[in-house]
């Protein structure tokens, strides 16, 4: 293979890149932006309230007769127009991307609305009424698997979905003959990468071809689209399917659009005209897509001086409530690097799957990599401690020799180059350890929480396409014929002008792909920069591209970048072969610099570029025999290491592993339990570097999320299902004030597997990150079990055993969550009303006075004296929904007191509640006094306690105060006033 | 405020980008979909419509503000600008967005028009924002894909290319 010169070159410089100019004008093209047909609809969803339900019947009647509705479909019309996504195991069990009699997790799609605008179609989703029986919710992968557990797939019959057993070497004698056995279990937590962009899909159907036509800000991987054409029941040639030419970042997380594509496409179809959908971010963080959560328990053979000997993984894999395209994927991606950056040889593996009433899990950077090296790193670390030796020489002890490279790894991997121990003894020295060390020392001598934790890790880039088979029996997978692989392809062409252009199928979601391939290929030409343009979208109708095509895997640089220097390479020759008959040299003495094609021994005599270029267009008889065209070449690559699982299910998982060292220093605060991370050093090997300013961005970028993951960011679920991070102000993504700046260190060792020597760089910080900086917390707190993320409340349960009792009275202190999982509020107050106890007592009990007095009454009905029926809307921030309410009155003391009990249920969430009020005489008019308790569940309950305590607070205030002024009186609730302006302010919901 | 009725559309006149426009817009609809699907200017993005991201960040009579928790009919009579103003003319980048790109201040893009919003506003005001000033405006955004510090250094060189200029202009 033909290895660049980079000197004086384009590759390997930080040169601006050719995106920024469009993106920092608003000119930038994402989904939302493109123009659409002007009969397009908009799609909007009507999802779950519940974790784990039977469906008892939906009602689209009214939904459907609002005018400026074009369709309503439920599960069962989706069905019949498609069939169940391929799942991944053999397992009898279908996928749907709506629910049909069952739902399975809060958000789930029930039914879809397609109306003239994005408003209107808001608006029949309040009218669909849906009556549901509700089932016990599993969230935890353990309870899943308990006899007892409720299955949430009968048809299969259990939440265990796949179990798969590994031996590599001789694990039980290792264990049964090492000096040590050391283990530790870990639960990773479930969290997002979630882009700043959202989820959006525009679908359009003929009927004349039946075929589809898709936009979708998709990342692929492409293999996909093989999964949505079969459940649409088409050749792939009649699901076309494109990708807008921006994205506003992926991460992973867009390869979960595909339902979608499913569901807007279908719903193309019914209303017979365009659609378009475009998540919103409720959705988006409850229903789009999510990393697996996983319980492991990791167990090594330890030699008395540290030497791991053995590795036995037991892997409990939590893929949600289906098992959706590509999982089991997130638990197979790093098989073949089990080991890490270890050289052990015996390695026993247990992979299960459980499903749970969570959202399917998919893509999320980092795929698999925080949930493996999180236990692996901390089990390094705690070897240490248990041996008494120190960490950093139990790392370098069991490192892959630097000499050994390219390394069989004992499951299959081939680690491709590298050498740890320099990169190790580099970011020691460069990243300044001695002094952090010295630091810690004085913190701890002030009586300070300072800890300082390591992570090393092999970071795997450029997937094998035929890794995932690894989860089939070898029987299966004989059946299935061989999977392995990864095409990458790259297409230069040269127009009649002569000027370049580039077009690959990596689906770039804001990484510059468009300039590191403008910097290959103008290098390889000898052109400049700006003489080559490139164009990432993909049409699937129209452009080369196989099932790996896509932007995942960090397999740009190596692959995808690879194959567009190769394809250049293939013009460059046969342009030489032109040149050289025209200057009357050989064709190995034509060079290529600033746009002219030159004889090296004689660089007057030259020809230029754009000359030799065009000549196959306008003059095609007078290239040389032999010599073909140079109008376009298409290259598709994929590299042989590639190969698919051995029959002993070795795997090599990917064909780049790079190689990640990182040192964290963090403060804990006592009084708040706050980490702080101090200094943070991280030193990649990612092979060759292309663009400096990029890989460095691409490794802030990463650091950022992992710092998320390992301190805020969790997708938490209450034990019935619900979920309780739906909003931003919920789901903490870290802003620049809880992002420190890494010190970035590289050390280069270029791949041996790919054209330009590059490995993928963009996932590493997401797998080493977490777990350095949890080694650090324990190394300040002398905590074995670490659980992310770090947030102050648990940080400071290890720092006080037990939380002391709230000081605030109670009354007015909502309890965070229900023993159900539902969210409990409570709270009390007060209003003075100038009227009589007598007239006050009247008007509670009017429907009419009720219906103007409750917040967001439509109608209030008595059933019967003690029964009302009320329709009313409430929005609480970002979550407005139309409620059903029943209100039964008791205990009552005319007029004096009355309990008000009841219950909710709409579209949104659900809630019961009790209330007191009580009616005291008082010089001026009456003292109303009252006092609740309620419960809340479903998608309201989302939205978190910050959001729902506040707001009820400012429900009830409104419906007092609108009786004082109903009853003439003008005396707002005692107390809150100042607080219910503001909250009110806070809330105003979309409206 | 004339009364207004809920199913129909009503007028907003407002300077958009120096420009008078007349749009109509429902009571209900939002500045971010009036600016984007109504006028057509989509580089106001929208990601989470409800008012944590800050990449909806416009400007209302010099200030920034979130287009997705600001009713369309709220900018009647006002001065709204768009990242869509900055720039002197189509072919040039404002110095700041020139920043932003020296410095590899952006990936995808999404969450920056939001962000310049917030710095224009920022610098106009006190130009001689420094370090601290400036992370705290940004403290508004959220951006997934940068981890932030080439944001900074974006931001402090426009700051100091401004002072700079103005120096010279004195
Ligand atoms: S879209 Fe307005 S703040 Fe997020
Ligand atoms: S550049 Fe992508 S979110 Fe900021």
């Amino acid at each position: 293979m033909t290895r660049l010169e980079t000197a004086g070159g384009l590759i390997g410089r930080t040169v601006e890149r050719v995106e920024d100019a469009g993106l920092l004008t608003g000119r930038g093209r994402y989904i939302d932006d493109l123009p659409v047909r002007r009969d397009t609809a908009h799609l909007a969803i009507l999802r779950s309230p519940h974790g784990h339900a039977e469906i008892s019947s939906i009602d689209t009647t009214a939904a459907l007769a609002l005018p400026g509705v074009f369709a309503v479909l439920n599960g069962e019309d989706v069905a019949r127009l498609t069939r169940s996504m391929t799942v991944g195991v053999k397992a009898n069990v279908e996928c749907w991307p709506i629910a049909r009699d069952r739902v399975r997790y809060v958000g789930e799609p029930v039914a879809l609305v397609v109306a003239e605008n994005r408003y209107v179609a808001e608006d029949a989703l309040d009218l669909i009424e849906v009556e549901y029986e509700r089932l016990i919710a599993i969230v935890d992968p353990e309870n899943a698997l308990a006899a007892d557990a409720p299955v949430l797939h009968p048809s299969l019959g259990t939440n265990l979905i796949n179990e798969r057993s590994f031996r590599y070497g001789d694990p039980e004698a290792a264990l049964a003959t090492a000096d040590h056995r050391i283990s530790i279990r870990i639960a990773y937590p479930r969290n997002s990468c979630t882009p700043i962009e959202t989820y959006g899909v525009i679908a359009e159907y003929d009927p004349g071809e039946d075929a589809y036509d898709v936009t979708a800000n998709f990342q692929g991987p492409f293999s996909i689209h093989a999964v949505i054409s079969r459940a649409m029941n088409v050749p792939g040639n009649r699901m076309r399917l494109r990708t807008p030419p921006d994205s506003g970042g992926s991460f992973g997380i867009k390869q979960g659009v595909f339902p979608y594509v499913i569901l807007a496409a279908v719903a193309a179809r019914v209303a017979g005209r365009p659609v378009k959908w475009i998540e919103d971010r409720l959705e988006h963080l409850t229903a789009s897509v999510s990393a697996t959560n996983r319980v492991t328990t990791l167990e090594a053979a330890v030699a008395a001086d540290g030497r791991i000997t053995a590795l036995c993984w037991d892997q409990l894999e939590d893929c949600g409530a289906h098992l959706r395209a590509p999982e089991p994927a997130t638990l197979y991606r790093m098989h073949g690097n089990m080991t890490g950056a270890y050289a052990i040889e015996n390695v026993a593996i247990r992979n299960r799957v459980v499903l749970t009433n969570k959202t399917p899990t998919g893509l999320n950077r980092g795929f698999g990599g925080p949930q493996v090296y999180f236990a692996l790193e901390r089990l390094v670390h705690k070897i240490a401690d248990e041996l008494g030796l120190d960490r950093l020489d139990v790392i370098r002890r069991n490192l892959v020799p630097a000499g050994a490279f390219p390394y069989r790894t004992a499951t299959g991997g081939l680690l491709d180059s590298g050498d740890y121990q320099t990169a190790i003894d580099r970011a020691c020295a460069e990243g300044g350890l001695e002094a952090l060390r010295l630091r810690r020392d004085s913190a701890r001598a002030e009586g300070r929480l300072y800890g300082i934790g390591y992570a090393a890790v092999v970071e795997p880039s450029v997937s094998n396409m035929g890794y995932i088979t690894t989860v089939l029996t070898p029987e299966e997978r004989t059946k299935a014929g061989p999977k392995n692989g990864a095409q990458s392809v790259a297409t230069v062409a040269i127009d009649p002008l002569g000027s370049v252009t580039v077009k690959v199928a990596s689906v770039p979601q804001g990484q510059g792909h468009r300039t590191v391939l403008a910097q290959v290929v103008a290098e390889r030409l000898g052109l400049r920069l700006e003489d080559v343009r490139v164009n990432t979208e993909l049409d699937t109708a129209r452009d080369a591209w196989s099932i790996a095509s896509g932007n995942y895997a960090s397999r740009f640089a190596a692959a995808v970048a690879g194959a567009a220097s190769l394809a250049a390479d293939r013009i460059r020759e046969r342009l030489a072969a032109i040149a050289a008959a025209q200057l009357n040299v050989t064709a190995d003495r034509i060079d290529f610099r600033a746009g002219k094609l030159f004889d090296r021994d004689n660089p007057d005599n030259a020809i230029s570029f754009g000359r030799v270029a065009a000549a196959s267009h306008w003059a095609p008889g007078t290239l040389p025999d032999g010599t073909g065209q140079t109008i376009r070449e298409t290259v598709f690559w994929t590299p042989e290491q590639l190969e698919a699982p051995t029959a002993t299910g070795g795997i090599n998982s990917s064909l780049c592993h790079g190689f990640i060292f990182d040192i964290c220093g963090v403060e804990i605060y006592r009084a708040t339990g706050q980490v702080r991370i101090d200094r943070y050093v991280t030193m990649h090997d990612c092979g060759r570097i292309l663009h400096p300013g990029m890989v460095d961005g691409q490794v802030r970028g990463g650091f950022a999320q992992a710092v998320g993951a390992a301190l805020y960011e969790e997708y938490a679920y209450g034990s019935d299902g619900s979920f309780l991070t739906g909003t931003l102000a919920d789901y903490l993504i870290p802003t620049v004030m809880e992002t420190p700046e890494p010190l970035i260190l590289h050390h280069e060792t270029p791949s041996p597997f790919t054209p330009l020597g590059a490995k993928g760089v963009g996932e590493g910080n997401c797998m080493s990150t977490p777990v350095c900086i949890a080694n650090a917390v324990a190394d300040a707190l002398g905590v074995e079990d670490i659980r992310l993320p770090l947030l102050p409340s648990r940080v400071s349960e290890w720092l006080y055993a037990e939380e002391r009792p709230s000081s605030k009275p109670q009354d007015v202190a909502p309890v965070a969550t229900g023993a159900s999982g539902e969210r409990m509020l409570t709270g009390a107050g007060s209003a003075d009303v100038v009227a009589t106890r007598d007239s006050v007592w009247t008007m509670l009990l009017d429907p009419n006075t009720l219906k103007a007095i409750i917040p967001g009454a439509h109608e209030v009905r008595k059933v019967s004296d003690t029964h009302f029926r009320a329709e009313v809307t409430l929005g609480i921030g970002p979550v407005k929904g139309r409620y059903r309410a029943d209100i039964r009155l008791s205990d009552m003391i005319a007029p004096e007191a009355v309990t008000l009990s009841g219950g909710t249920e709409g579209a949104l969430g659900s809630g019961r509640g009790t209330g007191r009020v009580t009616l005291t005489e008082t010089a001026t008019g009456t003292r109303i006094d009252y006092r609740y308790e309620a419960a809340i569940g479903g998608k309201v309950a989302s939205v978190g306690g910050r959001l729902l305590d506040g707001a009820a607070r400012v429900v009830i205030g409104q419906f007092f105060q609108a009786l004082a002024r109903h009853a003439g009186g003008s005396a707002p609730p005692s107390g809150a006033a100042g607080l219910i302006q503001r909250l009110s302010n806070l809330f105003r919901g979309r409206g | 405020m004339p009364r207004m009725n809920a199913a129909q559309r009503h007028g907003v006149d407002f300077t958009l980008n120096g420009r008078r426009v007349r749009a109509e817009a429902e009571n209900r609809m939002l500045l971010s979909d009036l600016l984007r699907h109504e006028i057509g200017l989509t580089g106001t993005h929208v990601g989470c419509e409800h008012g944590v991201c800050g990449a909806c960040t416009v400007q209302i009579d010099g200030k920034p503000a979130r287009a997705c928790l600001t009713l369309a009919q709220q900018v009647r009579g006002s001065d709204v600008r768009t990242v869509e103003a900055l720039a002197p003319d189509p072919a040039e980048l404002s110095p700041l967005q020139a920043a932003f790109r020296r410095h590899h201040g952006l990936q995808c893009g999404f969450c920056t028009p939001g962000i310049l919003m917030s710095l224009d506003a920022l610098l106009r005001e006190q130009p001689d924002a420094g370090r601290e000033d400036i992370r705290e405006h940004l403290s508004g955004h959220l951006c997934r894909c940068t981890g932030y510090a080439t944001i900074v250094e974006a931001a402090l060189a426009a700051a100091e290319e401004q002072r700079k200029e103005e120096t010279t202009n004195a």
